[in-house]
């Protein structure tokens, strides 16, 4: 296809702009879904043990829960119409499949977190404990209903299956077929456990915080405790999801994998090498200064020694996605993920020689983990999507026919706009966040305060089930 | 899949309903903070937010669902839509996000920062508002299409009835705000209400009969269908019942501190969005489109419509009972009961 050079910059900045405003998107989803599920458990646990470390965690963390939850559905309201203001020709040809995916996403998750989410914030002294816990569970269940429609979704695109072209667009013959497509199953959990690895790790590096600072409370320590086990368990499980992610996309995206891996040119018949760092260049069609190890590629990608995959240059230069990009941003994700199953690892044996609270360097290192669950999210993200390209749905829609046709000065508007009023606002947001958990469980948490004495505490507003001010000085408001 | 019924119409029923319980629920909230700078005093302000806070967040999820099924039921109506309308529908956005954030920021700012988040507030909710009137206005318009695709500029949507629709709809909003607070506070603060809501009644009716007029005459095609005999018969119900609303209201207004203004204030929202789809129907993409033409295939409707028809009923229980508990007038300083 051939392109103006202002159709190119129109384009790009169409992707620019769904690209930053889903990223900002994303993270505030996969803290809702990780610790609308620590939520259940810790409710769980105090119904079960009457400890009250788990109900003042509880309390604790549903108020980070709060603030997050606003953000991210200020957030996706965006998203769910940029598909028609930006991508008009992608939702004409496949709106058909994907506006009944995200209308069932509206109807059966979105209602029912708002449904039940001021019961769970505010309905502590109000209802039961047995119907309290209830709406705990209902809002967690929401947030993986959605996690599982938008999946269905987004999977679709990369492995469409259950539709026939009629007419020059979509008509779905099989919903089955539609939603657990060939790669929906992996996507899924390799989501759904990627949040829930997320939030340990953010929900352990904030104890190892105050644990730095001397405060070791039975609270703080259990959080730590907690999140340290669920890491041990997780990261090892996410790899070996992530293998198996890799070999479906290998059978049905095969282009993407070359990309990833920053193969040119592998001959049938012998088995490839495992680039472990190097320069994908495009236009040289090579990978510069690569350190390679023989045969493990083969046996990675396909678990056999001399199993072949394709090499880039089996495609058509049009049809390559930017291997430079995904060769980086799937070593980061799989960077961060051997260093969580080495956090979790190290702090079984801390706990053997019992001095998993004390440990200095331990605990700085599982501070710096903080936010490596949210960055490989990101990093994950962009591997898949970048890889997609060129096409959008893929082998049936190029992004380039997807694109509405803007003109650049709309877009670069609306980019702009978005810029400033997602730093200014959801950055505020975030510091207040960070704060809340600066406060720590011991001051926060407990029963909690009075609505009937303070009316600011009183409304069923996500956001005020936090009682404390922002703007302290540390914040980025001015 | 063939029902044997007008899916495509019953879709239409559907999103016409989500974006009429959008209309009624989020134009009371985003009219509060229209309604913010006729009102300076801090307590006051804060008895106003009260009032919506625990259901404002609900009433958006319509949006989303009204956006959502009209891309699933009318995916090239959602297309040529929102592409032309770019700039007002990102405009629409942001002021969403302003308002959205602001509602809670502003009663944990400290005093430095409160009328920050106040203005934000109130700017976000003109912004939202005012889009939203646009939107509607140049959908009135008509877009222009080649070929199932938008093929007009950027700014196109900037007409001047486009403008008055903009500003119409901050008048519309006003009223649901106004008569809400009226329903839901006492005082001073109903008293303020009260004194504003007559004037926003006089002057929705005569944005009302502007529109009325300006339509028909700016449309041959929509004058034929409200003055052609026997249309004019079947039809001439709704401007009757216009005027009578807004004189039952001028006179509840006066009289009546709880519902009923409220309720004419709905009334009269109704009526307006009735004359719409007179005027309109059945295109979705006006001039030209019809609902039949942007339809989605038949297996995507009857898959979505199971889903609507199983899920909407459950969806109404909850925003029922999410009023019920939180029924009756909050008092100044007192938050919820
Ligand atoms: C893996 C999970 C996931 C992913 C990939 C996305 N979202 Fe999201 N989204 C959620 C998980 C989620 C959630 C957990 O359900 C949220 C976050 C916080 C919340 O309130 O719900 C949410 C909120 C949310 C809302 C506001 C809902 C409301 O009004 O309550 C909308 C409209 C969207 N999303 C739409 C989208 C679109 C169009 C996406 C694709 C580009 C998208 N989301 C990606
Ligand atoms: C939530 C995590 C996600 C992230 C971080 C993400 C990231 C990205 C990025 C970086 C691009 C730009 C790629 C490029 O142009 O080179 C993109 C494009 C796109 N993504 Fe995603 N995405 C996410 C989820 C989704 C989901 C769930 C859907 C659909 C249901 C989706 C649909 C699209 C579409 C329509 C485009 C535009 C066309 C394109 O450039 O391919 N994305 N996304
Ligand atoms: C360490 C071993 C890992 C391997 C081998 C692995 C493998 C993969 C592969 C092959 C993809 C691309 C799939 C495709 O586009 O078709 C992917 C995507 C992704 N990864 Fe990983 N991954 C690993 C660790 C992680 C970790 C630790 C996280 C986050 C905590 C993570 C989060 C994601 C996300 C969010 C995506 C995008 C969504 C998806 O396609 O599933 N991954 N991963």
């Amino acid at each position: 296809m051939i392109m103006t050079a202002s159709a190119l910059s129109a384009f790009e900045l169409a992707r620019i702009q769904f690209a930053f405003t889903v990223s900002f998107h994303i993270i505030f989803p996969a803290v809702t879904i990780g610790l609308g599920t620590y939520l259940v458990v810790l409710e769980g646990m105090w119904l079960w043990t009457n400890d009250t470390v788990y109900r003042d965690l509880y309390h604790f963390w549903s108020k980070v829960f709060a603030i997050n939850f606003g953000m991210g559905v200020v957030s996706g309201l965006v998203m769910a119409y940029e598909f028609g203001t930006n991508w008009s020709g992608f939702t004409s040809f496949a709106g058909g499949v994907t506006g009944p995916l995200l209308t069932y996403e509206v109807l059966t998750a979105f209602f029912l977190e708002a449904g039940f989410l001021g019961v769970m914030l505010f309905g502590w002294d109000k209802v039961g404990p047995g119907l309290h816990f209830f709406a705990t569970i209902m809002v967690s269940l929401g947030t993986l209903l959605s996690a599982n429609w938008i999946l269905a979704s987004n999977s679709w695109m990369q492995t469409p299956a259950g539709f026939e072209v009629i007419d020059g667009r979509v008509v779905p013959v099989d919903w089955l077929k539609v939603i657990f497509n060939p790669s929906f199953p992996y996507r899924l959990a390799h989501m759904v456990v990627a949040s829930q690895l997320a939030v340990a790790l953010f929900v352990g590096a904030s104890a190892a915080w105050h644990l730095l600072k001397g405060r070791s409370s039975p609270t703080i320590r259990t959080m730590f405790s907690m999140a340290m086990w669920l890491i041990l368990v997780l990261a090892p499980i996410q790899i070996f999801i992530g293998d198996q992610h890799g070999l479906n996309t290998l059978k049905y995206q095969p282009a993407k994998i070359a990309a990833i891996e920053g193969h040119w040119q592998n001959e049938p018949g012998k088995s490839v090498p495992l680039i472990l760092f190097g320069w994908p260049d495009m236009k040289a069609e090579t990978t510069r200064y690569a350190l390679e190890i023989p045969e493990l590629g083969s046996l990675v990608l396909t678990h056999s020694f001399n199993g072949h995959i394709p090499g880039l240059k089996e495609f058509p230069p049009q049809d390559r996605p930017n291997s430079t990009i995904v060769f980086w941003t799937f070593r980061i994700m799989v960077g961060l993920g051997l260093l969580m199953v080495a956090l979790g690892f190290w702090s079984l044996w801390l706990r053997w020689k019992e001095r998993l609270y004390s440990s200095d360097y331990f605990l700085r290192f599982a501070l710096l983990m903080g936010p490596a669950g949210l960055l490989a999210i990101l990093a994950g993200w962009f591997t898949t999507e970048i890889g997609r390209q060129p096409w959008v749905v893929y082998g049936v829609l190029r992004t380039q026919d997807a694109v509405s046709n803007h003109s650049v000065l709309a877009l670069s508007i609306s980019l702009v706009a978005f810029v400033v009023v997602y730093f200014a606002v959801f950055g505020t947001g975030v510091g207040y966040l960070l704060n809340v958990v600066k406060q720590g469980p011991d001051d926060g948490g407990g029963p909690q305060p009075d609505p009937d004495k303070d009316p600011h505490l009183r409304p069923a507003r996500p956001l005020s089930a936090v009682s404390d001010k922002i703007d302290e000085p540390n914040l980025p408001v001015t | 899949m063939d029902f044997g019924i007008d899916l495509p119409l019953l879709w239409a029923v559907i999103i016409g309903f989500g974006l009429m319980m959008y209309v009624i629920m989020d134009g009371f909230d985003l009219g509060i903070g229209i309604l913010f700078p006729f009102v300076q005093d801090r307590t006051d302000r804060d008895t106003m937010v009260n009032t919506v806070a625990p259901v404002w967040d609900g009433n958006e999820t319509w949006l989303v669902l009204g956006g959502a099924g009209l891309l699933a039921a009318f995916p090239i109506a959602y297309s040529i839509i929102l592409s032309a309308m770019y700039l007002p529908i990102i405009a629409m956005l942001l002021g969403l996000i302003l308002r959205g954030v602001a509602f809670e920021f502003r009663f944990k700012a400290d005093e430095a920062h409160k009328p920050v988040w106040d203005k934000a507030f109130t700017g976000g909710s003109y912004i939202a508002t005012f889009s939203q009137g646009v939107v509607l206005g140049s959908f009135i318009n008509g877009f222009q299409i080649e070929n199932h695709v938008y093929a007009g500029g950027a700014f196109d949507w900037l007409t001047p009835f486009a403008i008055f629709s903009g500003l119409g709809l901050i008048v519309a909003y006003a009223l649901l705000g106004a008569t809400w607070l009226i329903l839901k506070t006492e005082g001073a603060l109903l008293e303020r209400m009260r004194e504003l809501a007559k004037p926003i009644v006089l002057s929705l009716l005569a944005t009302i009969a502007i529109v009325s007029m300006w339509t028909p005459l700016s449309h041959p095609e929509i004058a034929t269908r409200w003055f052609s005999f026997p249309n004019i018969v079947f039809f001439s119900p709704v401007p009757i019942l216009v005027v009578v609303a807004a004189g039952a209201l001028l006179w509840a207004i006066a009289r009546d501190t709880h519902a009923t203004p409220f309720l004419l204030a709905l009334a009269l929202i109704f009526l307006g969005y009735s004359g719409l789809i007179i005027s309109l129907w059945p295109h979705i993409v006006p001039p030209s489109i019809s609902i039949w033409e942007a339809a989605s295939p038949p297996q995507s409707l009857g898959f979505t419509l199971v889903g609507a028809l199983f899920t909407i009923p459950f969806i109404l229980f909850y925003t029922a009972w999410a009023y019920h508990v939180f029924r009756g007038k909050v008092k100044a300083g007192e938050g919820y009961h």
